[in-house]
């Protein structure tokens, strides 16, 4: 393993250079690149088999490359084993040894690099205080609950002392109130324990709370990697405009002429913050249900229409209306105690600097 | 640093990001030590796994002459198949010389109808068991599963008392009758475990739509569950093939089974040993099994597994 | 809707119906059957089962038959090698077939093959390679190496090892086979788990796989046992017991009793013998197997 460093890594925890992996004839991952700092929390987001578990198993040395390298803490780490990495890992099965005590769990590893005793025991008697573990040491797994299982999960990796922690998945297996809880959790730990987090998830929710960036994939391309609220407000593309934000963004299917956008409605895009200058041609105007104006914040939008609501979905803090917009269909979020019925005309507003646009040829944002 | 999207476009562009150090899949030997040594071991089993069959195969091809003079391992010089042809229609047994073909027709006179009866009879069972559950049936099951467990030689000699009783002692029915019950515990098992496995919404949206006992069973169950039922007939056809025990004691040697009669044949301490003729003998009887293993492969391995794993 | 339920008893008659072979192989065979042997083994019955009670005469005939002991030696070695080799054997080649092999179905047929063999056709073939004249001790000789022996088949210290060699290929195959299962199940992340603690893979199957694997190991127990108590076919083919007694075993016992030297009594009290050796095995494994699971 080599061990010198390149100037080019300063700051980087986990840096990945043109990483290719194929399976057969099938690419999996596609001369993908991604810099980790260090401390950072960054989430792979991406439906399933978009590579983000493949990339996380790349990192952890569980998966061989075909072409690229992994640095990890300025180390080239590309041919090194798992355990020569430097890293942690947690699984979505928790992937405990079921005929272990949870203290065998915790210094199995240890014990086996043969490390003193006694520095083994303050390790683990660590983790288990960050992790609130104490009263469960001698207990197998069998007797925890999927929660406990999973802390157990994380406390062994948190005992390996190392400097990256990935996660492939690791709430997955949890109910949703467990799942918010732990959350919480893991958010915490990484605040006190100033490691670099690679987390690997399909629920945005998770990904938008956790992240310090998030890298959202498809096919085995980062189609977008930056902080969650840039993602949320400026979608690079028509992907992942769709994939963050429940209910997805509105999507009409149109013409940009001058900087003017045609459609079933017209919106002149004034106040649009182009990505690139304007070009004519088909285009796609996306804007979110919550960002849609009524009421009174409509009759003073740039841009208004007339819209009848199909179906109301009253969700309590909030309210979805199925309406239509030319072909399109047409969500918009309002306030839960908003009085309106299907079958109501409304007049709503769009805000063009709250929108996005897309060439719908390359479906990169305009 | 920006934070920059890696678009294909963009990457394209892109100069040459490789730093010094490894790059890429590690550098392997096609060959390591650890390879060798996993293929060297298996290689070994394998040898000795397919000696038998090789030896039984080589030696049914040789003339007496050869097999006393010659290496037990090494192929024939003069390929003969007098051998398979005596032990086929020639070999003696007692008084009856007409060779296993006698044995072979028996075989399967008792393995067909008593893999049709234990199989009709057992997934019957298995799914009243499971959709038809009544008082104490689960009891019975217990006891069906733990007497799978009795040693037949505990109970072979009441149950000759029982066929002589009802006249089926020394003939074919008896001992089909003896087959589809010790077949009972584990195609029983296969098919409640299966049908058990099936949702259960299925039973129930059937009965909504007034399919009875027999129609749920037969124009629901059974036209799914063909895998199942294949699975059961490779088990209770080898098996029943096999069997030498119960073929020895509930047929007469007009009725025995191949695997008597060709122990008959081998082992008879009459008259001067015929290797060859024994061993084509004994490759004859294993064929039927052995074919039925080679064609149904995994489904074969599931039929054990499936009787195996989860009592 | 009839106004009235149906009795339990004529609830469902076609289910019941269904289940009389059951109910009938459950009770008159299995449990009838087994009480029936029981309870004539304490008669002097000889050619005909005659309801003559004579105490425990008969076992007392049994335990001093030099023939019967040497049977219970014989099947305990048997029993106990059988265990042992089979279950590493078994392991280990799974194990090795779990190494993501090329031709891994190709070794996993040439392993399995022997167990679609019935016992009779097994011992047959090791009968004639174990040959003392004309198999292996004849062609080593033969090569050159004139004081070469290997003659199982006639030497009572080595008889039970042509059994061992001929029952362990017909058996390992069904071992490896579950066992290669259960390795198949085991997480994925486990494995995943271990390398990432930088545990070697043989100490991962010895120090986590094999306790995971402990059901498998139980049911594999459970098979090989059974097949250990029934042992009498490849007795029979192999070696008739031979030589002398050094290859009898108790099931052969119980028939030659029964059916050949006419002495029924004899054979009941054997065969109670061996259902009493199994329950003594099977009812602890029982309970411990499913006891605890009845109380949840």
């Amino acid at each position: 393993m080599l061990d010198q460093s390149h100037p080019a890594l300063d700051g980087q925890s986990v840096s990945i250079r043109d990483l290719q992996l194929d399976f057969g004839s099938v690419s999996v991952l596609r001369d993908l690149n991604l810099d980790i700092h260090k401390g950072e929390f960054l989430v792979l987001l991406g439906a399933s088999g978009c590579g983000k578990s493949t990339l996380l198993n790349c990192i952890a040395g569980l998966l061989e490359p075909t072409g690229g390298q992994i640095f990890i803490e300025g180390k080239n780490v590309t041919w090194a084993e798992p355990s020569e990495r430097g890293i942690g890992m947690v699984f979505q099965s928790y992937a405990l040894y079921p005929q272990m005590t949870v203290e065998g769990n915790l210094s199995f590893g240890l014990k086996n690099a043969r490390l003193p005793k006694d520095e083994i025991a303050k390790r683990v008697a660590r983790a288990a205080e960050i992790l609130h573990l104490g009263p469960l040491l001698k207990r197998k797994p069998a007797a925890l609950s999927g929660g406990q299982r999973q802390r157990v999960a994380i406390g062994r990796a948190l005992v390996r002392d190392v400097d990256v922690f990935l996660f492939d998945e690791p709430l997955s297996n949890l109910d949703a109130k467990l799942r918010a809880e732990l959350r919480v959790e893991l958010k915490r730990l990484h605040n006190s324990l100033d490691s670099t987090m690679i987390y690997v998830t399909h629920d945005q929710v998770e990904a938008m709370t956790l992240a310090d960036r998030i890298a959202i994939m498809k096919g085995g391309v980062i189609q977008q990697l930056a902080a969650p609220l840039e993602i949320y407000n400026r979608p690079a593309n028509l992907y992942v405009a769709d994939f963050i934000g429940a209910p997805p963004m509105n999507l009409l299917r149109g013409d940009l002429r001058g900087s003017e956008f045609r459609g079933a409605v017209t919106v002149p895009m004034v106040g649009y913050d182009f990505a690139a200058p304007p070009r004519d041609g088909a285009a796609v105007f996306g804007i979110r249900p919550e960002h849609v104006l009524v009421g009174e914040a409509a009759a003073t939008a740039p841009v208004r229409t007339e819209v009848t609501v199909e179906i109301v979905e009253p969700m309590g803090a909030d309210t979805l209306l199925w309406t239509r917009i030319g072909e399109d269909d047409f969500r918009i979020r309002i306030d839960g105690q908003t009085p309106i019925r299907g079958g109501d005309r409304i007049t709503i507003g769009l805000d063009p600097a709250r929108a996005s646009l897309f060439d719908a040829a390359t479906e990169l944002r305009l | 640093m920006a934070d920059v999207a890696f678009t294909p476009d963009q990457a394209a562009g892109r100069p040459a990001r490789t730093l010094a150090g490894p790059v890429g899949a590690r550098p392997k030997s096609r060959i390591t030590a650890k390879r060798v040594m996993i293929y060297g071991a298996l290689g070994l089993v394998s040898l000795y796994w397919l000696l038998p069959l090789w030896v039984m195969v080589m030696t049914s091809l040789k003339g007496m002459p050869e097999i006393r003079m010659g290496n037990i391992f090494a192929p024939p010089v003069e390929v003969t198949f007098q051998p398979w042809v005596k032990a086929w229609a020639e070999a003696c047994t007692g008084l009856n010389c007409d060779g296993l073909s006698r044995g072979f027709w028996n075989s399967v006179a008792i393995v067909v109808p008593s893999t049709v009866l234990s199989i009709a009879v057992a997934s019957v069972n298995g799914y009243a068991l499971v959709n038809w559950k009544f008082k104490g049936s689960e009891v019975f099951f217990t006891i069906l599963i733990f007497g799978a467990f009795i040693p037949y030689q505990v109970m072979i000699y009441p149950i000759v008392v029982i066929l002589r009783e009802i006249g089926l002692m020394g003939s074919v029915w008896g001992l089909v009758l003896v087959h589809t019950v010790f077949g009972m515990p584990i195609i029983t098992l296969l098919f409640r475990n299966y049908f058990a496995s099936l949702p259960e919404e299925l039973f129930k949206a059937a009965r909504v739509d007034g399919a009875g006992f027999w129609g749920i069973f037969l124009r629901v169950l059974v036209p799914m569950s063909l895998p199942i039922f294949a699975v059961a007939m490779i088990l209770q056809i080898t098996g029943i093939w096999n069997d030498f025990l119960f073929g020895v004691i509930y047929t007469k040697p007009d009725t025995y089974p191949m695997t008597v009669q060709l122990n008959n044949i081998v082992n008879s301490t009459q008259g001067v040993k015929e290797y060859n003729v024994n061993m084509a003998a004994t490759l004859i009887t294993g064929l039927v099994p052995l074919s039925i293993y080679l064609i149904s492969g995994k489904l074969f391995v599931r039929g054990i597994a499936a009787g195996a794993v989860k009592g | 809707m009839s106004t009235r339920r149906p009795s339990s008893l004529l609830r469902n008659p076609m289910a019941k119906l269904a289940a009389v072979p059951m109910v009938v192989t459950a009770t008159v065979v299995f449990i009838g059957c087994s009480l029936w042997t029981v309870v004539y083994s304490f008669t002097d019955s000889k050619l005909l089962p005659r309801a003559n009670f004579d105490g425990f005469a008969q076992y007392d005939r049994l335990w001093s038959s030099s023939r019967w002991i040497a049977s219970v030696e014989n099947l305990a070695i048997y029993g106990i090698l059988t265990l042992l080799l089979s279950l590493t054997l078994g392991f280990v080649f799974a194990a090795l077939l779990d190494q993501k092999i090329r031709g891994e179905n190709v070794f996993r047929s040439i392993i399995l093959y022997p167990y679609a063999l019935s016992f009779i056709v097994t011992g047959l073939v090791w009968q004639w390679i174990l040959n003392p004249d004309l198999g292996i001790q004849g062609m080593v000789r033969a090569a050159g190496w004139e004081s070469f022996a290997f003659d199982p088949l006639n030497s009572p210290g080595l008889v039970m090892v042509a059994l061992l060699m001929a029952g362990l290929w017909q058996g390992t195959g069904l071992v490896t086979v579950i066992m290669l299962a259960g390795l198949r199940g085991v997480d994925e992340d486990i494995w995943k788990a271990s390398r990432v603690d930088g545990i070697p893979a043989w100490k991962t199957y010895l120090l986590v796989v094999v306790p995971i694997l402990r059901p498998v190991f139980v049911t594999s127990v459970v098979l090989i046992g059974a097949g250990i108590v029934k042992l009498y076919d490849l007795v029979v083919a192999l070696t008739g017991g031979g030589p002398g007694n050094a290859s009898e075993v108790p099931a052969k016992y119980v028939y030659d009793y029964m059916f050949a030297n006419q002495n029924l009594g004899q054979g009941f009290a054997a065969s109670t013998m061996m259902l009493l050796a199994v329950l003594v095995i099977v009812i602890p494994w029982a309970v411990l197997e499913f006891g605890g699971k009845r109380r949840g």
